[in-house]
Formats: C-alpha cells, structure tokens, sequence
C-alpha cells in the first residue's frame, strides 16, 4: 500500500501534513518536545505575541464547562524581543514551519509588529488575531466589524511580505462578512474559529468564576459552531481555510476538511494529551489508506449536500 | 512522561478522602517530593481536562506478574470535592488511567544542619509525606498538621511510623490542640534556637501565615501551591501565581506547574 500525500500548502507554506497546533495552547512549541515529535505535525503556531511583554489577567483564567474550557488568560506573553531572544532558537532547531500569532491594541502596533517579523528568516508565516479590543478607540474588538478588521489585514500586509493568515472570531453576526473584508485586504489563507465568548458563574459566591468574568469557551463543545463557519466561509470566499474548534480525534479533524478546511489546528486538545496533534496526524493518514484515498486535497470541501 | 497505568487499590482513608496506588514505569522513582501528577479520570470528555494531585508516595514490590519480577507504584491522596475527584472514587482495582508525572519543581532538601519543620493542612499533608520519608534519613523532622476537624488530619500515624515527631491542632478541638496549627507553631520555633527550615502545604490563607512567620522569625520556608491548571506543563499560562516583583507595569507572573508548585516563600507576592 502506498503512502497517501497528506501535504497540502497553505499561502506558499509547505506543510508535511495539515495538522497545526493553535496559538496559545501549544505554548513555544518547547513545553511539548518531551512528549511528541515535532516535525510529525504540519506547522506550529506560537502563543499570540505584542510588540511589548503583556501581563494578563488576574486568576481565576481557566474553569471546566461541560465539554470544554474557558480562558481568560489576557494574551500574557513575553513580547516579540524576548521571543526572538529566548524561544525562536530552540524553534529553529525544528525542521517544521514556524507560524508566529501576532496581536495589537493599536492599529499602529498590529502594523509595527509585522514589519519586525518580516526580518526573521525562521518564521514562515504569520497569523494574525483580530479578535483584540482597540484600545485607542474605546476598546471595540477589531475583529467584529469589517472595516477595522480591513484596517488591519491591510496594514499588516503593506508591512511584512510573509504569507499572510488571519484568524476570524466567532463571536459576529455574519461571518462571511468578516471573511470576505479580510480576503479583500490581503489575507491569503484564513483560520476559525477562535474562542466563543462565554461566562460561568459560582452560585454560592454569587460570582463569576473568571476575574475576568468572562472567557473563551474552547474544546468539544464547541466544534458544531466552528463546523458550521469553515462550511459557509467555504462556499463565500476563494482562499484556503484552516479549521479549528474543538478538534480531538482524526475523526474531527476529517469533519473539517470535508467542511471545506485545507488544514486544521488542535487546540485545547493539546492540554488533554500533549501528543493529541502527533496522533490526529497519524490517525488521519490510517483513515485515508484505509479508504483508499490518495492525497488528502481530496477530500477538501468534499461535502455531499 | 505519559504512561497508562492501572489502579492497584483505592481506599477512603478518613470520610471523603481516599489513597490510591496505582502502576508506575521504574522512572517514576526519580520524582522528587513536591512533584504532581496530571491524571486523565476519563477516556471520554467529561471531565474534560487532567486534574492535578501532588504525589503522596513511590516505591517498588514484588510481583510475579511483571517480567522484572517488581512493579513500580505511585500513590495519590484526595479529597473528593467534584466532579473528577467523585469519578476518582469510584474506581477499583484493574481499571485504567492516564497519567502524567512527575511535573513541576520539587522541595529543595535545604542545608544539613537544619532542623526541618512540616506545615501542613487536609491533602497538603499529601507532599509533605514523601518529603519527610526522605528527610528522616538524615534528619529530624517535625509535622505540624492542622485541619477543621480530626477527620482532615490525614495519615499522622504513617507520619509517626517514620519517625516525625507530631503536633496537631483542629478548629473543632476534635483532635491536638483548638484553633490554628500555624500558632502552635509559632510557639514552638518562638522557643527553639537551632536552625530551621520550613515546608508548607495546605489552604492559601494557612501558606500566607506561614509566610508571614517564617518571615517574622527569618526562617527560610518553602510553599507548595495550588492553582487550577489545564495543561500542566506551562503551555497555557492559566495556573499563574504573582511573584514577588510584580506590578502592572512589571508583570512577574510565575507558573505553578511549571516554576512551581514548590515556590521559596519570599519568591511570592503574598497580598
Ligand atoms: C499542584 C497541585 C497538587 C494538588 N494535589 C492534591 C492532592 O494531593 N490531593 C487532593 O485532594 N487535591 C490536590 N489538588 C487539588 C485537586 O487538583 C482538585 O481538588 C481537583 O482537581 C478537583 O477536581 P474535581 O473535578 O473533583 O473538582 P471540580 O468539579 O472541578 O471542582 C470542584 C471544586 O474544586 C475546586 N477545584 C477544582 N480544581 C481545583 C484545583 N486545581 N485546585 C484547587 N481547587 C480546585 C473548585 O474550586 C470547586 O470548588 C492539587 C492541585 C494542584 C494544582
Ligand atoms: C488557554 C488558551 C489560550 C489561547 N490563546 C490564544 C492566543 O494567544 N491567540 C489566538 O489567536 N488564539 C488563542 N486561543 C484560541 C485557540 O487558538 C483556538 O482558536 C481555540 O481554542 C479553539 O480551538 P480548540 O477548541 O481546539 O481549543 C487560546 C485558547 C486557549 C484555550
Ligand atoms: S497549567 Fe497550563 S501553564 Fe500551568
């Protein structure tokens, strides 16, 4: 039985296979060397990083919800200096593709971070969060209105020539609105979804669990959302998708690309089994020889409806 | 490392708290007192994450059953309190979890000619137990537990079998003495001139008081903290503790997985 082609290319990256793990549950890639192999995954993506370190929130930041998780973490991370300094050469040590995660308060910081990644021959792509409150202008979340998601997209692809990846938010009305205004700005290959936003609340306290009072909610629960928006964003725009949400077993992983996904990311799957990403790889590789499936490309968007 | 192992037994110790042992690979033996594991209650997704659970003891029996004729063991000890620990308790002997230890920093054994101080409260003795069966070797060792009542005070007669000189307070009187076992202590070390060194484990507020009169009798002291954790290996950052040095515009978060659970006492912001 021959191999089946499990490599897809996302924005001119090459990936061995279409399997990433997402940013911020797979730390600087290092956290997890001890208990897979890194270069059996398609890509790594770093934790979201700012031009300056960011402290976060307070704790409580993480609390169970049935089938899943919310995080408040507040995008603590150690900046893009110290990035360079301390994590990107053990990452450069890693024959796999580098996707950094990038986010500002500003539009101005969105624009300067890309221009100082642009100069890191190590990293292979960016993708870019705009699912942050602008701070400047009252704290509305770029990502929720299509202009200000354009702003960014735009800016960040006048300043960094790196393929290009912007991660959508659930949390709008009309998802292929936003899909559609980023595409227009420049985004050559486009993520979702990010966290949902939710809540819990401890009756005896009377108080939300979070500090933050409200968090992302990530995991299982959240897979038929994040199926719904790769499937519709699909059939809107012309770029490749990656898929993310709630993905734990090749099984879910093969959901999206059906839905229309080129790649996929684990995320908090990661946190369950910290060798989740090396076994959903291998697992849907099994699931194409067993079927008799040639190359992975496919079954992208191969939906029957 | 992550390994499959399988419940060796599971017994409620004291009402609501239990000790399980359960099967090991040898590696599991360079743990260090302070370490934890992250077990997998479930196959299926509820509950969803790994919960933690500091490692009570370690060791090896015989065992015709194995190829090297011995069997490497872990124990946990804890409190039922929700969901995983209530799954926790149902389990029995043959059945199967996923685990991974040992994680985090361990208890620095400090200098030789200290005498070395145990606090402790409810599942905090759990650490402390492995800790003190290493120090009784060359050491003496003193426990001071503490809990709400007599049945929260774990396994002192397993504390009392190595060797540890005990003292025991209670809110309710139902055991040692009424009130804060972080008083009795300060008395003691208030009485004592030798040199000392302090390892606590327990609720937050019993760890700030500890902190504080380490502090106050400048007395090196060592904490081993809890938080709620996700991952367990520093990739998810929701398990922070402040350190000393934080602010707003200097942020010092520390992980308790990772740069912990086992922090010096003056290493942390305790307000
Ligand atoms: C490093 C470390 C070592 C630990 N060692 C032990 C031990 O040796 N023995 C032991 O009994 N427990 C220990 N704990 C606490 C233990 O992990 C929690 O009690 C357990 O995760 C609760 O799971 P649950 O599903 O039963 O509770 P849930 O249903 O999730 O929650 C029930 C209650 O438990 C509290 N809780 C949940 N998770 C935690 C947590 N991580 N820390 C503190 N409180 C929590 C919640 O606030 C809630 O009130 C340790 C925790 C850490 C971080
Ligand atoms: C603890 C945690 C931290 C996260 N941090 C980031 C981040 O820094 N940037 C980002 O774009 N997404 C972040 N995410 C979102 C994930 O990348 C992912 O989009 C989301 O969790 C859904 O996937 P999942 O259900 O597989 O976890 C974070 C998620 C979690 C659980
Ligand atoms: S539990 Fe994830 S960083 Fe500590």
């Amino acid at each position: 039985m021959t191999k089946p082609n499990m490599s897809v290319e996302i924005a001119g990256i090459k990936m061995r296979n279409p399997v990433m793990t997402a940013s911020g549950t797979f730390g600087y890639g290092r956290e997890f060397a001890d208990y897979m192999d890194l270069e059996s995954i398609g890509a790594i993506i770093t934790k979201g990083l700012s031009l300056r370190p960011k402290a976060g929130n307070n704790t409580p930041r993480i609390v169970e919800t049935p089938g899943g998780m919310l995080n408040a973490i507040g995008l603590q991370n150690v900046g893009i200096d110290a990035f360079i300094t301390t994590k990107l050469p053990f990452l450069r040590t890693v024959d796999t593709p580098v996707i950094v995660n990038l986010y500002g308060n500003s539009l101005e910081e969105y624009g300067e971070l890309a221009a100082r990644i642009d100069d890191l021959a190590e990293v292979s792509g960016v993708e870019v969060n705009i699912s942050c409150p602008n701070v400047k202008q009252g704290g509305i979340v770029f990502g929720t209105d299509p202009a200000a998601a354009a702003q960014v997209v735009g800016l960040v692809r006048k300043s960094t020539s790196k393929p290009l990846i912007v991660k959508l938010s659930p949390n709008v009305t009309d998802v292929v609105a936003m899909a559609r205004a980023c595409v227009d700005a420049g985004a050559e290959a486009l993520s979702l979804i990010n966290t949902l936003t939710g809540m819990a609340i401890d009756i005896n306290s009377r108080r939300p669990v979070l500090a933050n009072i409200t968090g992302g909610l990530s995991g299982p629960a959240i897979k038929p959302v994040a199926l719904r928006m790769v499937w519709q964003v699909s059939r809107a725009v012309k770029v490749p998708l990656i898929g993310i949400g709630g993905i734990m077993s090749a099984t879910d992983a093969l959901e999206f690309i059906l839905a229309g996904a080129t790649a996929v990311q684990v995320g908090t799957a990661n946190f369950l089994n910290p060798a989740a990403a090396e076994e959903i790889a291998a697992g849907m590789e099994s699931w194409l020889v067993e079927k008799g499936v040639k190359e992975i490309g496919e079954l992208v968007g191969a939906l029957k409806c | 490392m992550q390994f499959q192992s399988q419940v060796l037994s599971n017994i409620e110790v004291s009402p609501g708290y239990y000790r399980m042992r359960m099967t090991a690979p040898p590696a599991v033996l360079e743990a260090a007192a302070g370490q934890f594991v992250m077990v997998k209650v479930s196959r299926a997704i509820d509950p969803l994450l790994r919960r933690p659970f500091g490692i009570y003891d370690m060791g090896v029996f015989v065992t015709p059953y194995t190829d090297s004729g011995t069997q490497t063991f872990l124990e946990i000890l804890y409190k039922v309190v929700g969901h995983g620990t209530g799954m926790l308790a149902d389990m029995h002997q043959g059945d199967s979890l996923d685990i991974i230890a040992p994680l985090g920093k361990g208890f620095d054994h400090g200098a030789e000619d200290e005498e070395k101080i145990l606090v402790g409260g409810g599942v905090g003795l759990a650490p402390l137990y492995l800790l003190a069966k290493e120090l009784v070797k060359t050491h003496r060792v003193r426990l001071f537990a503490g809990g709400r009542s007599k049945e929260d005070v774990l396994c002192i007669t397993e504390f009392e079998r190595l060797g540890v000189e005990t003292y025991v307070a209670t809110d309710d009187g139902t055991l040692g003495d009424r009130g804060l076992v972080t008083q009795v202590m300060l008395k003691y070390l208030a009485a004592s001139r030798t040199p000392k060194r302090l390892f606590a484990c327990g609720p937050f507020p019993m760890l700030r008081a500890v902190a504080g009169i380490a502090e106050e009798m400048q007395v090196e002291c060592q904490v081993s903290l809890e938080a709620y954790m996700a991952c367990g290996m520093g990739a998810c950052l929701g398990c922070v503790v402040k350190g000393v040095n934080h602010s707003a515009e200097t942020p010092d978060y520390r992980c308790v997985c990772k740069d912990g659970p086992v922090f010096e006492s003056t290493d942390l912001s305790w307000e």
